[in-house]
This record gives structure tokens, sequence and C-alpha cells, in this order.
């Protein structure tokens, strides 16, 4: 029986010294694994960029919303429509509630913004002063709203740092009128550019007490209402103390939805993670036509290869051990280019880090790890067939392959 | 079988009634037609005849690279046709070494390395390697050339790091088809005083060839036929004392 040692260095000699294959089947099989390693992580860390987004949301911020998105079985709600408006009276008693450290009421909508001639379509957001708290938005001009909590609001709006930019151009926006559909009000805070969060690009959007917006859009309901509370532990017992408050004051019928950081978290996550499995999936695929490719290059080597099968077998090697020198070489050859791919995606990857600090461009272990792994059972698996071929050969007809006779 | 066993010491050869038929489209090729032989141990046989006679499939006959269809044959004693293809690889690499015309030298490995691969493939320790190895070097006046690919030696050359490939496990059966073939006269001398020293050694040597003249170096000369054995005869010349060729 052929050494161990002297196997792996038969294979070694039969893979370094014949470069073109070689190079073709490490070229197959980097590709395939390149595209594993580099689609999950490209994947993976655009998952972790929403996710970190989310969270700076908050771990201690609740969001209410009209409408009960859980069935919980029994008889549908017997008052007609089901669904109440969730009124600014409804989000204020909400502060009553021990334990609530404050609250922000919403409305969105799409609105006509014109100065002096300008004019274009923009998000539109109504709400209150502790908005910006809860958000933890900044302003680079101004402030944010000055009308006291429980009296009625001035007209005054606020600006996202790309609106503003595209209303304004380089003239002063601050203490500048705008209209706000039949509505005027006066710009009095610019905020940062802090990007998107919470499914809204605050820069591209203008800010209104929410009572004036309530009024342009010409509702009585409110579209969410974030609630932050004192202590992180307590988001169970915190949801349904408000949920009980809402019963009591809309007639004993449960009809809002609050939505936990938690659940919203794991919900985004979800279907992140589904993209990321379906990237893999397609990289996959890649990887099996790279198995493929391996077996049709062991196939052709079987045939090259016949005389020095022949001459093996009459030299005393068994058909296992024919069988086996085969695929040693084919798995060789695909856990080397599986390894290659792998080393060219994480430089990739690097370089992605690099260009793109805010995303964390990473492959999760699992993803590599099962590349490679699968990479080397491809390179197995394709190349049994090949080499069960290459030991069958029967050492006569393989040795007259070369002679030509 | 009982038969055979108690002759081995002598008879390293006994073939009873061996047919080998191919199937060439629609015609049956009686390649080996009731070869009846024994042969003893360090022998020099040569065997001739018009081509397509059936040279080749007898020697690969011989050494178990084919299977007969038909009879039976002792090899060193032992009953080789009901033997698994295993059996036969395990034999073919411990009881023959092989010489054919086109050298079957893999490319890729150096002229050392080619005639170390039946060692490798038994599984020898590389320190015994080496250490069987210098002396057959040495003796084939292969030394300067042990590192070289086979593409960078000459027929000659080439031929006989074949010859140190197929001593090297100490077969006692050497089998050579057409040994000189490739080779121009001058080589093909070198190459054939070469097979002839190892069988003054004491190994059995059988030599296919189409020229008269290596044929008849042969103490004992087959000639075949359509398949058959149409002569048999030993002759009184000791090779080794005419100058090769
Ligand atoms: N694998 C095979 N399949 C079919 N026919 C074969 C095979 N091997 C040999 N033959 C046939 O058997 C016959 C004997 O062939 P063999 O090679 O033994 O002849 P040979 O005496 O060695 O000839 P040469 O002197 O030309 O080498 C030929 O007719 C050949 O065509
Ligand atoms: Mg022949």
């Amino acid at each position: 029986m052929i050494r161990l040692q002297d196997h792996f260095t038969f294979t070694l000699r039969s893979v370094t010294r014949q470069r073109f294959r070689t190079t073709m089947q490490l070229v197959a099989m980097a590709i395939g694994v390149l595209a594993v390693v580099l689609l999950t992580g490209i994947g993976e860390g655009g998952r972790r960029f929403v996710m970190a987004e989310f969270a700076s949301l908050g771990n201690d911020v609740l969001v209410m919303l009209p409408g009960r998105k859980e069935t919980t079985g029994g008889l549908p709600p017997l008052t007609g429509e089901g669904t109440r408006d969730i009124t600014l009276n409804d989000a204020q008693s909400l502060m009553r509630i021990s334990g609530v450290e404050r609250i922000a009421p919403i409305v969105v909508g799409t609105s006509r913004l014109s100065i002096s001639g300008l004019s274009r379509d923009s998000l539109v957001l109504g709400t209150t002063q502790d908005f910006f708290n809860i958000r933890d938005l900044a302003f680079s001009q101004g402030q944010a709203f000055t009308t006291r909590q429980g009296s009625r609001s001035r007209a005054e709006c606020i600006l996202g740092a790309t609106l503003r930019d595209e209303l304004f151009g380089p003239k002063r926006a601050l203490g500048q009128w705008i209209n706000v559909a039949d509505y005027r009000c006066r710009v009095t805070g610019v905020l940062t550019d802090s990007g998107t969060g919470f499914g809204f690009d605050m820069s591209n959007a203008l800010m209104l007490p929410v009572d004036n917006a309530m009024q342009i859009f010409n509702t009585e309901g409110l579209f969410r209402v974030m609630i932050q509370i004192e202590n992180i532990d307590a988001v169970p017992a915190m949801t349904t103390a408000v949920e009980q408050q809402m019963t009591l004051r809309h007639d004993g019928q449960l009809d809002i939805t609050i939505v936990t950081p938690d659940s919203l978290l794991s919900a985004f996550n979800n279907v992140l993670l589904v993209m990321t499995f379906a990237v893999a999936g397609i990289a996959a695929i890649s990887l099996l036509v790279a198995g493929v490719l391996i077996m049709n290059m062991t196939l052709i080597g079987v045939a090259q290869r016949r005389a020095e099968i022949g001459l093996l077998k009459a030299l005393g090697a068994s058909s296992k051990e024919v069988r086996l020198l085969f695929i040693t070489e084919a798995t060789l050859l695909a856990t080397s280019g599986a390894v290659l791919g792998m080393l060219i995606a994480e430089v990739i990857l690097l370089g992605l880090r690099v260009k793109f600090p805010e995303v964390p461009f990473a492959t999760p272990v699992w993803a590599s790890a099962s590349a490679i792994g699968i990479s080397a059972v491809a390179g197995v698996l394709f190349s049994w067939i090949p080499a069960q071929k290459a030991a069958k050969l029967p050492p006569v007809l393989a040795l007259q392959a070369q002679a030509g006779k | 079988m009982t038969e055979a066993t108690t002759e081995t010491n002598t008879e390293a050869i006994r073939v009873r009634g061996v047919h080998r038929r191919f199937q060439l489209g629609d015609q049956t090729v009686h390649a080996l037609n009731d070869i009846n032989l024994d042969i003893t141990q360090g022998e020099y046989i040569s065997v001739m005849g018009p081509s397509g006679s059936g040279k080749s499939t007898l020697l690969n006959m011989l050494g178990l690279l084919d299977v007969p269809d038909e009879g039976q044959y002792w090899l060193a004693g032992k009953d080789t046709v009901p033997m698994s293809e295993e059996e036969r690889a395990g034999y073919r690499r411990d009881h023959i070494g092989f010489v054919f015309q086109s050298y079957h030298l893999v490319p890729r490995l150096s002229a050392r390395e080619n005639m170390e691969l039946p060692m490798v493939l038994a599984g020898i320790p590389p320190a015994e390697r080496r250490k069987r190895l210098e002396p057959v070097i040495n003796r084939l006046g292969l030394t300067e050339r042990a590192g070289h690919k086979p593409e960078q030696l000459s027929g000659g050359q080439r031929q006989r790091v074949a010859i140190g490939r197929a001593i090297i496990m100490q077969a006692p059966l050497l089998l050579a088809d057409e040994p000189t073939g490739n080779l121009d006269t001058h080589s093909g001398a070198d190459v054939v005083e070469l097979l002839e020293e190892l069988n003054a050694q004491g190994i059995t040597l059988i030599v296919v060839t189409h020229g008269m003249a290596l044929g008849q170096r042969a103490k004992r000369r087959l000639r075949m036929v359509d398949g058959a054995i149409v002569s048999d005869d030993t002759f009184a010349i000791i090779p080794s004392e005419e100058p090769a060729l």
C-alpha cells in the first residue's frame, strides 16, 4: 500500500507540474467561493448596517400605531369601522402613565412647498419638540419648535439638510417664510445631515408642529406615537400599561398596536437574513458550476492520462489506489481554489470597509466555512465519477492508449 | 494446483491451454490459440513472429495485464486466473518488471522519480528507497541524468530508466516488448547488453522482437503465427559470450 506522505507528494507533483490544468481548476473554484464569500459578506454588511440604523432609534422607544395588527381570535369588533383614530388627546394622555418619559405624536404626508415662485413636493412631518429629543436629532442652525406644550402652536417649521439646500441654496434659510399648501410657516431650524432612520429620510423632510400638520392634512388621527420610557427593562409592563390606557379611552376596545424595538428589529432582521441567504444560495450555484467544471477537467485528465493510469497499474497500483490518487488531486485543487477565492473575497471586503467605513462588510464564519466545506465535498463528489472511470480502466487498454497501437 | 505447488522452486511459469479472443466489430480475432508453456527461473526467451501474431498479447497475459478467456496460468506456483484485479496488481508489483517499446515513463517525473515509482506504490519507506536506487542508477550509468525529465533524455537513456524501474523491485520476471524498437543500433545494443546482464544474474527474461539478430541471442526461441506457438527451440549458445548485436 502506498504511503500517505508519498500519496500526497505524488498528487502534489501532478498538480504543480501541470500548470494550465491546475490554474483552470483553481480559477473555477476560486470564482465560485469568491462569489459566495463576497456576496454574503456584502449582504451581511448591509444587514448589520440597517440593524445599526434601527438600533439608533433606541431600545427605550415604543411605537404606537392605530389598528390591531394581531388577531387574538374572538368576535370581530362590533363598532362598525373597528379602528378608531389615535387623537392628539389620546397621545397626550399617555404622559400621565408613570414610567413614560416623553411622547412624540407623528403625522406624515406629502405637501407642495413653495417660496417665491420655487415649489416642490416634500415629505411633511408633524410632530412635537420631544420628537427631536427622542430621535436625538441635532440642529445645524436655529432650534426646535418654540411652542410650549399645551399652548397653540406657532407657525414655525424645521427643514432637513438636503431640503434646505434645495429650497434656499446658498441663501439664508432661517427666518424665511415657506408656504406649505395654503399654510405659511417660518423656518426656525435646520437639521444636521443625520441621514436616514426609521424609514424616513429626515434630510428631505419638513417638520411642523403636529397640530398645524393635522390641519393641513385635515385629519384627527395620528400616524404614529413614539413613546420613550424611563426604564428599558420595563418594556413589557409599559406596553401593557399603554394598551390598558388606550382601551379605556376607546370604550373598552383595544384597537391600537404597539411595536417594541425588539419586535421591529427582529422583523427587519428576518427579512434581511432571508435576503442574505438568498444571495448565498445564488452564489452556491456558482460553486456547483465550479464543481461540474472540476468533474470535466478530471474527466479530461483521465482521458489524457490513460497511459499513466495503465502504467501505474502495471507497476502494481490497485484500482483503489488509482481512484484515491485522482480524488485526492481533485480535492486538493478544489480546496486550494476555495481558499484562494476566500482570500480574494476577504481582500475585496477589506477594501469595501475602507471605502465605506459606515457599513460593516464582513462574511459570517458559517458562510466561509461552508463555502470551503462545500467545495471540498464537491471536489470529492465530482471527481468520483472520473476517478471511478480511471480505476476501472484495464491496464492493457490504458497502456495501448499512448503507444497508439 | 497441488502439482504446481510441488514444482514451485524450478518452474516460474506454467501455461496450459490458454486462449484469448478479441472482438473486432463482427469479427473474432483469436489472438492466443491454445498456448502451453513451461518456463524455468533464469531462462532467456525470445518471442518472434509476424505482426499481429499475438506476441504482445502473450506478453501481456504473462505479465498479468490481461486475463485469458480460457486455460490456466500459474505464476510462481500460484494460479493467477481466478485472482481478483487487486491481487493481480500486487503480483505484478512483486513478481514482474515491464519494459515497453515506448518506454512509458511519467513525463512530469524525473528519471530518479520514475525509477522510484514502483517502490512508492509498494509503500517502501524513503530511506530504503534511496538505498536501493543508488546502485541501480550507477549501474545504468544514469548518475548524471537522474534529475532530468524524460523529455531531456535520449531514447536509450529513457529505456534504461524504464529498465531501472522494471528491476527496482527485484522482480524475478522481466518482460520486454520490443525494447529496442525505438532505438538506434548503438543504444539498442546497450539496452540488450543490460538486459542480458540481468538475465545472467538469474532473472527470467522474455523479449518480444521483430529483429532476428536480437531474437537469436536468446537460448530459447519461440515463434508465433496466428496466435499459436509454432516452434519452441532451445539452442546451446551462451549469449553473453557474443558481442551485443
Ligand atoms: N485490445 C484488443 N482489442 C482487439 N483486438 C486486439 C487487442 N489487442 C490485440 N488485438 C488483436 O490481436 C491480434 C494480436 O495482437 P498483438 O498485439 O498481440 O500482435 P503482435 O504480435 O504483438 O503484433 P506486432 O508485432 O505488430 O506488435 C491482432 O490481430 C490484434 O489486432
Ligand atoms: Mg506487439
